[in-house]
Formats: C-alpha cells, sequence, structure tokens
C-alpha cells in the first residue's frame, strides 16, 4: 500500500500575469486519500487539470507507476486510469444520467448495459440514480452522483475530487466519507481538493498544502490542529470577524407566505416561506445549492415581483414594486452571480457603480448620469472596501473574484441600506476578503440595518447570524437562534441526507 | 503555435483600428476580386475611393450624391444601433423604410393638389408612424410571446415589399400616369418635395435629420440613463434585470426608434432622391445600414463616418460600372466583405494574439 | 375562380418539390443549431449554391456535378463563417447577417452571364412497382433523386443524433460546451465539421431551387427561403422529423397560394404572395406562445477554452 501510483516532479504553469503553479512537487500513493489544500486561487484547479490533461504544464514532469505519463487530453488520462470528479462544468443538463454517464467514458457499453452498470454501482455504493433521468431535473447532491458514478464505472486508479462536499449536506458528507473510504480500501487513490480543514483532517491520509502556486507542507492531516493547517494554508494571519452584542429593532423585513413557480425548466419553486428580520439583526439561510437560494434572491430584490401584502417593509407593502422603487426604500441585494447578474462584466467600475446607485446616491439629474460624481463613488467604494485594481476606469471582469466581490458587496453596503439580502457574498474568494465582507455585514446590522444572509458555507453562517434556518426543495425550515445550534441539528433543517442510505461498507 | 488569450478588458485603440484595417484587407482582396474579373485593381480601388470626390470630370456630379447616399443609411444605422446595442436584432429596416414611405406618401397623396407648408411635415410624422409601427409588429410579438425578432422583422421585409408593389400599381398609383405603376412625381409638387436645401451638396431634409440623429444618439448613449440601461441589456441581460429594467420596455424603444428612424429615412429617398413611390424604389438601404452599423462600432460619430464612407463606395460602384464597366453586384460583395474583415479583426479588441506553446486544446 | 384547374394529384407532388430546398437547408442548420451554434446565413449559402449550382450544371451540361458543386460552394461560405465565429470569435448573429450579405453579392456577381440560360435538369426517378400504383404513383414515387434523398437524409440525421456516439457528442458540444470541453471533447473542431454539413445541405438546398424547382438562374430568387429555414428548425423544437413536417406544411402552403393566383381567386395578389412570410410569422407567434422547447442551452454562445 506505499507504492508511489503519481509522483508530480517541479510542475510549473504560468498564464499571464500570474504563476499558477510553480515548481510543485509531491507523491500520490497507491490506495491513499490525499488531500490538496489551498484557499481560492492557490493553484488547486491548475495543478489537477495537468494530471488530467486540461492543461498542459510549461515544465516539470509526471510519472504514473513509474512510466512517464504526459496526457495530451482527458481522453489520455482517462486511459491511464485517471478520473476526475469536477465541481462544475461536466454534466449536461438537457441529457439523460447515462447519456451524460457514457459521454464520460471512452468505450461505453450500449445503453442498455449501462444502465444496469449504473444500477449496479449505484447500489454497491449506496448512491441511487435512475440512467433514464434527465440530468437537470436532479438536486446537487444527485448530480455529483452521476459525476462519482461516470467515474468509478471505468475503475480508476486515482479519482480526483474537486471541492465535492460543497453542495452536500452534512450526513450526505459522511456518506460520501464511507463511499470514499470504502473506495481506498479496494485500492483506489484519491485526490481529495478542499479548503475545508474538519474534513480533510477526519478523511484524507496526507495533506499536500498549496499557497500562492507554491508547496508549502505536507503533512499527515490528523496529526496538525486545524488551526495549523489554516496558519500553512493562508500564510499570515488575519482578524477574524466580531460579533458585537447588537440590540434588536422593530420588525424591518416581513415575509408571509412568499410562493413563485420555477422561473425556468431547471429552476425551484418557491413554497409558502416566510419570516422576518428586525433592525439589527442577521439572518443566516443556509441550504444545499439548488434549493431556491437564487429565486429567493430575485423575489426578495424585486427581480420577480409578487403580491404586495407577501413582503413588507416596515409594514409596508412592497411585493409588486421592482427593483428601482424597491431600493429607493432601502432594500437592497446582492446576488451570488458576481459577473453578469451583480455586475456587468465589460463595463467600468464606475459604470457598474450606477447600476445600482444611480437612484440612491443622486447620480441621476433629469434622467442623465452625472459620470463625475459616480466615479467620486466608484472611488469611495474602492477605498473603502480595499479593492485592488488600477482605478474606477477598469471593467469589471478585469478583477479577481475577491476584490469584484468586495467592490458588489460595498456597492449595497455604502448606500446605507435598511434591508439587505446577499447571497453567497464569500462564494470563491480567499480568506482575507471573506472575513473582510463578513465584517462589514456586521458592521451594517450594528448600525441597524436588517440582513438576510443566504450561504451553503455554514461556517460563515455560524459566524455571522443571529438566527438559523434552511432552504429544502423551496421550503423553509423553521428558523432558530444560532447559539446552541449542533451540526446534526442543520444537517435535519437543511433536509438531511435527502434519499442517500448508507454505503454498504461491508462490500 | 499561435493562440488567443482574452484581454483582461476591450482594447480602446483596437476598437479605433479594427475598422481601418478592415476597409484595407477589403481593399487588398477586392482588389484582387477585381484582377479576377479582368479589370485593373488598383485603377478599380482609386476609381471607388477617389474618384467619386476628386474626378475632374465627374466629381461634380458624384460629390453631392455622398450625402444623398449616406443620409438614408445613417439614419437607419443609428437606429438599429441603438437596438444592437441592447441585444435587439432587427434586421427588417428596410420593411420600415418601405411601409414608412408609404405611409407618408399616402399622407401627402390624399391633400394632392394642396400647396400648404404643413404638407411636407405631415408627411415626415406620417413616414415616421409608419416605420414604428411597422417595428412595433416584432416587438410586440418578442415582448407578448418571445417570438425571435430576427425572424419576425425580416418576414416582414418581404410583407412590405408585396405592399409595396400592390400599393404603387393600386393604391398609390398616378391618376395621371397612363397606367404605369407608380405614385405620382413629388419632384413636381412643391409641397410635398424634399428638395435639396443647399445647391449642388445633396443636403435635403433627410441629411439634416441624419445629423440631428447622430447627435442625439450620442447624447442618449453616453449620457443618458436610458442609454446606460440599453447598453447594460445587451451586455448582461441578468444586470439589467437586477438594476431594475424593465426589457420590455427597451425591446419597445429599440424597435420603436429604429423603426422611426428608417420610416422616417424612407419617407426623404421617396419625397427627394427617389421622387415617387414604385415597387422599386428602394435600394436596400436597410440591409446596407447594418454594416453601416457594425463598421461604425454602433458608435454615432463611427456611423457617420461609416456611412458616408459606405456612400462612397455606393458612388464609387456607379463610376466604376461606368469608368470600367465593373460588374454592380461586384460592389455589394464588396461590401459584404468590410463587413466580414470587420469582424474578423474585430477579435483583437477583446484578444490578444500570443506566439508560443498551446496550453491547451 | 376554377377551382377544379387545380388537379390533387399534381398538387401534392409539387408540394413535395416545393418542400425539398428548404427541407434540405433547414435539415443542414438543425445539426448545425444542435452543435450550439446558430448561422444565421443560410440564405446567403443557399442563393450561392443556387448560382453556383446552375453555373456548373449548364457548363458541364451536368445536374448531377451542379450539386455537388453547391454543396462545396455552400460549405466553403460557412467555412468562412465557422472561421470567425470558432476561431477569431466573431459575434454569430453579426457574422450570420454577413453571409447572407456576402452571398446575396457573391451570386449576383456570378449569375450575370447565366441570367436567361436554361439548364438541363434532373430527370424523374421512377421507384420500381412504387410509382406503378394509381394516383399514389404519380403522387409519391415519381420524383427526381433529390426528393428522396432529402427525406433520407432527414432519417439520417435523426437516427446519427438518437442512436450514434458522434451525434451524442454533437449535442452534448451543443447543450454545454464547457462540461464537453472539460471531458475533452473538442468543441471547435466538431462546431467546425457541424457548420460544413449545414452549408452543404443548404447549397444543395438552393441548387435545387435553380435547377428543378424554377430551373433557371434570377437574382435574389431564394426570397428568403433560408430564413423560412431558419423557421422551420425553431417550429421543430430541433427536431429531424418536426423539420420535415415544416418544410412539407410550408411547401404546401407556398403551392397553395400559386394555385389559387394560377385560378384567379377572389383574394389580393399582394395577399397570397405575401402569405408564405405572414404563415412564417403565424407559426413561429404559436409556437414562441406555447414556449420554445428543445433550444440547445449553448446555441449562439461563443466559445473559448479560457484555462
Amino acid at each position: 500500500m506505499t507504492d508511489v501510483l503519481l509522483r508530480l516532479e517541479g510542475l510549473t504553469k504560468a498564464y499571464p500575469g500570474v504563476v499558477a503553479n510553480d515548481d510543485v512537487s509531491f507523491d500520490i500513493r497507491e490506495g491513499e486519500i490525499h488531500a490538496l489544500l489551498g484557499e481560492n486561487g492557490a493553484g488547486k484547479s491548475t495543478l489537477v487539470k495537468m494530471i488530467y490533461g486540461l492543461v498542459k504544464p510549461d515544465s516539470g514532469t509526471m510519472t504514473l507507476r513509474g512510466a512517464a505519463f504526459e496526457p495530451a487530453e482527458p481522453r489520455a488520462a482517462r486511459a491511464a486510469g485517471v478520473a476526475m470528479v469536477f465541481q462544475h462544468f461536466s454534466l449536461f443538463d438537457a441529457l439523460s444520467v447515462a447519456e451524460n454517464v457514457a459521454l464520460g467514458m471512452e468505450n461505453p457499453p450500449k445503453p442498455r448495459d449501462l444502465a444496469r452498470q449504473i444500477r449496479d454501482v449505484s447500489e454497491t455504493y449506496g448512491l441511487p440514480l435512475d440512467p433514464g433521468r434527465t440530468v437537470g431535473t436532479l438536486s446537487a447532491g444527485e448530480r455529483q452522483r452521476v459525476e462519482i458514478i461516470r467515474c468509478l464505472l471505468q475503475n480508476p486508479r486515482l479519482l480526483i475530487m474537486d471541492e465535492p462536499t460543497s453542495v452536500l449536506t452534512p450526513q450526505e458528507v459522511e456518506i460520501l466519507f464511507e463511499t470514499l473510504r470504502k473506495l481506498a480500501s479496494e485500492g483506489t487513490a484519491i485526490l481529495y481538493i478542499s479548503h475545508k480543514l474538519e474534513e480533510i483532517r477526519s478523511l484524507c491520509d496526507h495533506a499536500t498544502v498549496l499557497r500562492l502556486g507554491k508547496k508549502v507542507a505536507t503533512c499527515t492531516p490528523a496529526d496538525a490542529t486545524a488551526r495549523e493547517l489554516a496558519e500553512m494554508m493562508v500564510g499570515a494571519s488575519f482578524e477574524t470577524p466580531q460579533k458585537a452584542e447588537r440590540p434588536l429593532g422593530e420588525v424591518m423585513l416581513d415575509v408571509r407566505g412568499l410562493s413563485l413557480p420555477a422561473p425556468g425548466a431547471y429552476g425551484t419553486p418557491l413554497r409558502e416561506i416566510s419570516f422576518q428580520v428586525r433592525a439589527g439583526e442577521i439572518l443566516g439561510l443556509g441550504g444545499v445549492a439548488g434549493n431556491g437560494q437564487d429565486e429567493l434572491l430575485a423575489a426578495l430584490s424585486g427581480e420577480r415581483v409578487t403580491a404586495a401584502d407577501v413582503i413588507r417593509l416596515r409594514d409596508r407593502p412592497i411585493g409588486t414594486m421592482g427593483p428601482t422603487e424597491r431600493r429607493a426604500l432601502g432594500v437592497l441585494s446582492g446576488p451570488e452571480e458576481r459577473l453578469g447578474h451583480a455586475a456587468a462584466p465589460d463595463m467600468s467600475l464606475t459604470e457598474n457603480a450606477v447600476l445600482t446607485g444611480a437612484r440612491r446616491m443622486g447620480l441621476l439629474s433629469g434622467g442623465f448620469v452625472n459620470w463625475t460624481k459616480s466615479k467620486g463613488f466608484a472611488e469611495d467604494v474602492i477605498q473603502s472596501f480595499d479593492v485592488r485594481t488600477p482605478g474606477p476606469g477598469t471593467a469589471a471582469r478585469a478583477l479577481s473574484g475577491g476584490n469584484l466581490q468586495k467592490y458588489v458587496i460595498g456597492r449595497e453596503v455604502l448606500q446605507s441600506p435598511e434591508v439587505l439580502v446577499v447571497n453567497q457574498p464569500t462564494w470563491g474568494v480567499d480568506a482575507a476578503a471573506a472575513a473582510a465582507i463578513r465584517q462589514a455585514l456586521l458592521n451594517l446590522a450594528a448600525k441597524g440595518a436588517a440582513l438576510v444572509v443566504i450561504s451553503q458555507d455554514l461556517d460563515e453562517l455560524m459566524e455571522v447570524s443571529d438566527r438559523f434556518g434552511a432552504l429544502n426543495e423551496g421550503r423553509l425550515s423553521e428558523i432558530r437562534p444560532v447559539d446552541g445550534l449542533t451540526v446534526d441539528e442543520i444537517g435535519l433543517m437543511m433536509g438531511g441526507a435527502h434519499d442517500m442510505e448508507v454505503a454498504h461498507v461491508d462490500g | 503555435m499561435l493562440r488567443l488569450e482574452k484581454r483582461p478588458q476591450p482594447s480602446q485603440l483596437w476598437t479605433v483600428v479594427t475598422p481601418i484595417l478592415a476597409v484595407f484587407l477589403t481593399m487588398i482582396v477586392g482588389g484582387i476580386m477585381f484582377a479576377l474579373l479582368g479589370k485593373p485593381p488598383l485603377e478599380a480601388i482609386k476609381v471607388i475611393f477617389w474618384d467619386p470626390l476628386f474626378h475632374e470630370q465627374f466629381a461634380a456630379y458624384s460629390r453631392p450624391q455622398l450625402l444623398v447616399k449616406a443620409g438614408p443609411l445613417i439614419l437607419i444605422a443609428i437606429g438599429l444601433s441603438i437596438g444592437f446595442k441592447a441585444g435587439i436584432w432587427n434586421i427588417g429596416a428596410e420593411g420600415q423604410y418601405i411601409i414608412g414611405a408609404i405611409c407618408g406618401a399616402g399622407v401627402g397623396l390624399a391633400f394632392y393638389p394642396s400647396e400648404s407648408v404643413l404638407i411636407f411635415p405631415a408627411m415626415v410624422l406620417a413616414g415616421a408612424a409608419g416605420g414604428w409601427a411597422w417595428a412595433m409588429i416584432p416587438a410586440v410579438l418578442k415582448t407578448r410571446f418571445g417570438t425571435n425578432e430576427i425572424l419576425v422583422s425580416l418576414m416582414l421585409v418581404y410583407v412590405a415589399q408585396n405592399v409595396l408593389i400592390s400599393v404603387s400599381s393600386g393604391l398609390l398609383r398616378n391618376p395621371e400616369g397612363m397606367g404605369f405603376p407608380g405614385s405620382r412625381n413629388f419632384k413636381q409638387w412643391d409641397a410635398a418635395h424634399n428638395a435639396e436645401l443647399i445647391a449642388n451638396t445633396g443636403m435635403h431634409w433627410g441629411v439634416v435629420a441624419a445629423f440631428i440623429a447622430v447627435i442625439g444618439a450620442y447624447m442618449l448613449m453616453s449620457r443618458h440613463i436610458m442609454g446606460f440601461n440599453i447598453r447594460l441589456t445587451g451586455e448582461a441581460p441578468r444586470a439589467a434585470r437586477f438594476a431594475g429594467v424593465s426589457p420590455t420596455r427597451i425591446v419597445f424603444f429599440c424597435l420603436g426608434l429604429a423603426g422611426l428612424l428608417a420610416g422616417a429615412a424612407g419617407l426623404f429617398e421617396a419625397t427627394g432622391p427617389a421622387g415617387q413611390i414604385t415597387g422599386a424604389f428602394n435600394a436596400g438601404y436597410g440591409f446596407t445600414a447594418i454594416i453601416v452599423a457594425f463598421l461604425g462600432r454602433l458608435h454615432p460619430v463611427g456611423i457617420l463616418l461609416a456611412g458616408l464612407l459606405m456612400a462612397l463606395t455606393y458612388i464609387g460602384g456607379e463610376l466604376a460600372q461606368l469608368m470600367l464597366n465593373l460588374p454592380g453586384a461586384s460592389i455589394q460583395l464588396f461590401q459584404g466583405m468590410l463587413l466580414f474583415f470587420l469582424l474578423a479583426t474585430d477579435v483583437f479588441t477583446n484578444y490578444r494574439l500570443r506566439f508560443g506553446k498551446k496550453g491547451l486544446v | 375562380m376554377d377551382l377544379s384547374s387545380i388537379n390533387p394529384v399534381l398538387l401534392i407532388a409539387s408540394v413535395m418539390v416545393s418542400a425539398t430546398p428548404i427541407l434540405l437547408a433547414a435539415i443542414g442548420e438543425m445539426v448545425v443549431e444542435k452543435s450550439g451554434v446558430l448561422n444565421l446565413g443560410v440564405e446567403g449559402m443557399m442563393i450561392t449554391g443556387a448560382v453556383v449550382g446552375f453555373a456548373v450544371a449548364v457548363s458541364a451540361t451536368s445536374p448531377g456535378l451542379g450539386f455537388v458543386a453547391a454543396a462545396i460552394a455552400g460549405a466553403l461560405l460557412s467555412l468562412a463563417f465557422g472561421l470567425l465565429t470558432q476561431y477569431l470569435l466573431s459575434n454569430q448573429v453579426a457574422t450570420g447577417l454577413g453571409l447572407t450579405l456576402v452571398g446575396l453579392g457573391l451570386s449576383s456577381l456570378i449569375g450575370k452571364p447565366y441570367e436567361g440560360m436554361k439548364t438541363p435538369t434532373l430527370s424523374k426517378f421512377e421507384i420500381p412497382l412504387l410509382s406503378d400504383l394509381p394516383i399514389l404513383g404519380d403522387m409519391l414515387f415519381s420524383h427526381d433523386v433529390m426528393v428522396y434523398f432529402s427525406l433520407l437524409l432527414v432519417a439520417a440525421v435523426w437516427a446519427f443524433l438518437k442512436y450514434t456516439r458522434a451525434g451524442l457528442i454533437l449535442r452534448a458540444v451543443g447543450e454545454g460546451h464547457d462540461s464537453a470541453h472539460a471531458l475533452g471533447y473538442k468543441v471547435t473542431q466538431i462546431r467546425i465539421l457541424a457548420i460544413l454539413f449545414g452549408g452543404a445541405c443548404a447549397g444543395l438546398g438552393g441548387a435545387y431551387l435553380s435547377l428543378v424547382r424554377v430551373p433557371q438562374w434570377t437574382e435574389g430568387m431564394t426570397a428568403g427561403a433560408g430564413w423560412i429555414a431558419l423557421a422551420i428548425v425553431v417550429f421543430a423544437s430541433w427536431r429531424a422529423g418536426r423539420v420535415a413536417v415544416g418544410a412539407y406544411l410550408f411547401g404546401g402552403v407556398t403551392v397553395l397560394q400559386l394555385n389559387l393566383q394560377a385560378a384567379g381567386a377572389d383574394v389580393p395578389v399582394a395577399l397570397l404572395s405575401a402569405s408564405p412570410y405572414l404563415i412564417t410569422i403565424l407559426v413561429l407567434v404559436i409556437i414562441s406562445a406555447r414556449g420554445v422547447h428543445g433550444a440547445p442551452a449553448s446555441l449562439g454562445r461563443p466559445f473559448h477554452a479560457s484555462h
């Protein structure tokens, strides 16, 4: 069990302006679960793309079981026994489960045989899945099962998993871990990419830590504390957000029986959602991706309207109002998708400041945009939120994820909202930026605003919110105070293990 | 190996350089084409681009034609460009142009032979209204049912052409025209004639309208929140909805404005340079204006320049037909190629060309 | 009006002839769109096919060679579109429009010397036994070979998309080019192949117009047929069988209005002549009012593998 399966030596890959991987070397042994740990932007994705044949290294070598390994394309990697479960981008919504699986295989069997194989594997590993279903109708967890089964059908020697738990409830995570341990015990090596320290400590045999493209350490995670791992990963320490004691004021936002049909073929309908948020309070809403988060944000921001009485601001019905009117009254929001939803990618930061700030910041006079004033507002946001950019004339897409996120959150915060609704405020953002954003949200609440924070990151919700609820298939669970809430309870609120069963580890 | 790499933001320089580069490439490939047709390539290029303005014998006639041809192109292209900015693909300007001309002419002819000064303004308004109404068909269908505006607006061109043939030999036919199809000649009816305003310049009311449209569009697109909303809708539709922009309003505004300007252009043409409504009075300006809009980078000032350039190729093409016996269709191809080369070179606005090892397949 | 002058056998037979050019262009465009590319240049490729097919058929006195040349011409023109949109990442809508404008200009340039000429046309291919059937034989089984070819092509496309691995990959590329890329499929190359196929089909459709349907070359003779082919793909919800239904419905409308005009029906000629376009609009409205289903998810979106 100690034979080296894959050896990486001196892998380097540079993109213009950034060295994604700089002389990275480590070994993955047969049958081990090896963690690849690092912040967003540390170079984890580039590294696994090189192993999977999607990206060619500038220099460095890979050896698979002693033989040179230079996959020119994913097909070659798959043929050599390397399989990968992607975080995004590898399923086709309109195609069936079986078709999706077939597309990821080199020589798929006939459709009928494939369907049977899918059923067999899904039973063996406790991942129930109907081969005939259209992938677009599956939940996030089920979609991941499609990816995993696609890999397992090829009997991989190395299975790469990219941030697999971000779409799972805590219970589902446990089941996934059982599956992975079973696989490892059967001799499959697993390269497990994550930035979640506790997971890695409980699951992985070894860990390689990347920071800014360089390997900074290899360790045995069970022997290190989460704090030590965090320090290796982040390097410098930064301040964790401080939750101050806040007096709660009147009810600001009052949602009663909010129901909306699904917006598209693969959207989620909202079902009878009710909650209240008080001045100075942060309500955290958790849940696995695709359970109504986007739809709820759209209903609260005014992108989709409802009956007037369903949504009230300080007892005033606002359900029929669009985003502009709601903003005028102080209901602001920050959607999950930075590029294309919260900000227009090709427009400058100044123009993106006008996007939501036009009226509330008085950037218009007689319908004409005051560009000088708009630029001033953009500069304000850049300065107050430490957005790293050459200036307000820069296009939004030129900013890194973390910087753009600080910009779009800052843009709303500086408009002094009475109610702020944000979805995934720190998704894909480095730790320092995430901490800054969370602190800004806490400060805003301290000033008396009411906040709704929708997030799939439970740690984040525990850190900032006063009360917690979970979205599950468009329904909102009971809302409970955060203090004293256990992980198990949270998992159950999120819908437990859905329809998964515990893997038959005896097999 | 060559590969493309996305620029962090669009290059300002290349935005200006690409149209010029495209013109040069078109000249080169066009020259080759002329050579294949057995014509002297350099001579042909000179006849097309230089002679209309500076030829001793012909320039006096052809120079005023520049504004005559550029006027409708610019007017229509301005309207189209605003829609294109919003991602609304109205390609049926030719139909809106025809219907505008028919409506405006119809309103005028209803008062024949009145010499009231109100006749011409009323005709312009009716022309604009006609074009607007024709453009409202795809607008309503798009907003109400989600019907694709590209196909509807284009289909309506063929419908408009059938209407045109019908009215020019029916409803609007000149009763004194001895049974020939075609309306009365507006050049012989002062109250309705869109005459040259300054002798030998080609300047008529349609050209004035085009200049006003350029200035108006510039103000709208760069200063007004409506212009901002239009750009936002085109670049990031989801962000536009998040900002509170109503997609329906944008569709109505953009299609309506384009129809309005195309309709007015049609009326100016019918009462001016063309002189009458006939089954073939429309010269395809509605389609060429699409090229003008792109060549002008969808920017009002760019469109002004592109319109003049395209007008030049029209006149130059006619001259080349006259002097070199160059087939008229080669100019149409020439214009199409111009658009193609522009689209091809446009890649450098958003991407950078890199030499080096290919990082990916 | 004298409706008795309309012979139902000839009517059906001429519907098949009138539907064939649009069917050829539409089935090609459907494959292109299935791969996630919107090529609005069908009209331009069709008319280029029409003129090139005509010119070659006249020069070589072989309609068969004319069709082959038309297919090549259509494919070459579509290759220009492919290079621009797939490698130079130009806007697909604008490029497709440009292709149409180029095609119209090119065709009238090439076609000038051929105006008014006559071409050898395809002989009837009477299917043995079936063509001897009373009525049905004349109606359905006594056509030229391209009519049958177009129907076989529809069946082939249907089977290709439904049953083959290459068809599955093509659909996958159209449904999600990022996913397809992540799995290692060569999105750009697959799309170029689809675009070439679409171009060749449009060329064949155009040649059928100038060599069989009319048969003559006149400038602008496609008269929107390429655009109608695009509409039929939407109408068909991107399904091969329905493309055939749509093309035949449309062929029926065209033939019917021509027959009505000939029979002197008491309807304005302008309305009858405009009816194919009006009915296309009407059909589009009905389809979109029900909600457009089946559009490939990546349709019209540019693809650039950034990392």
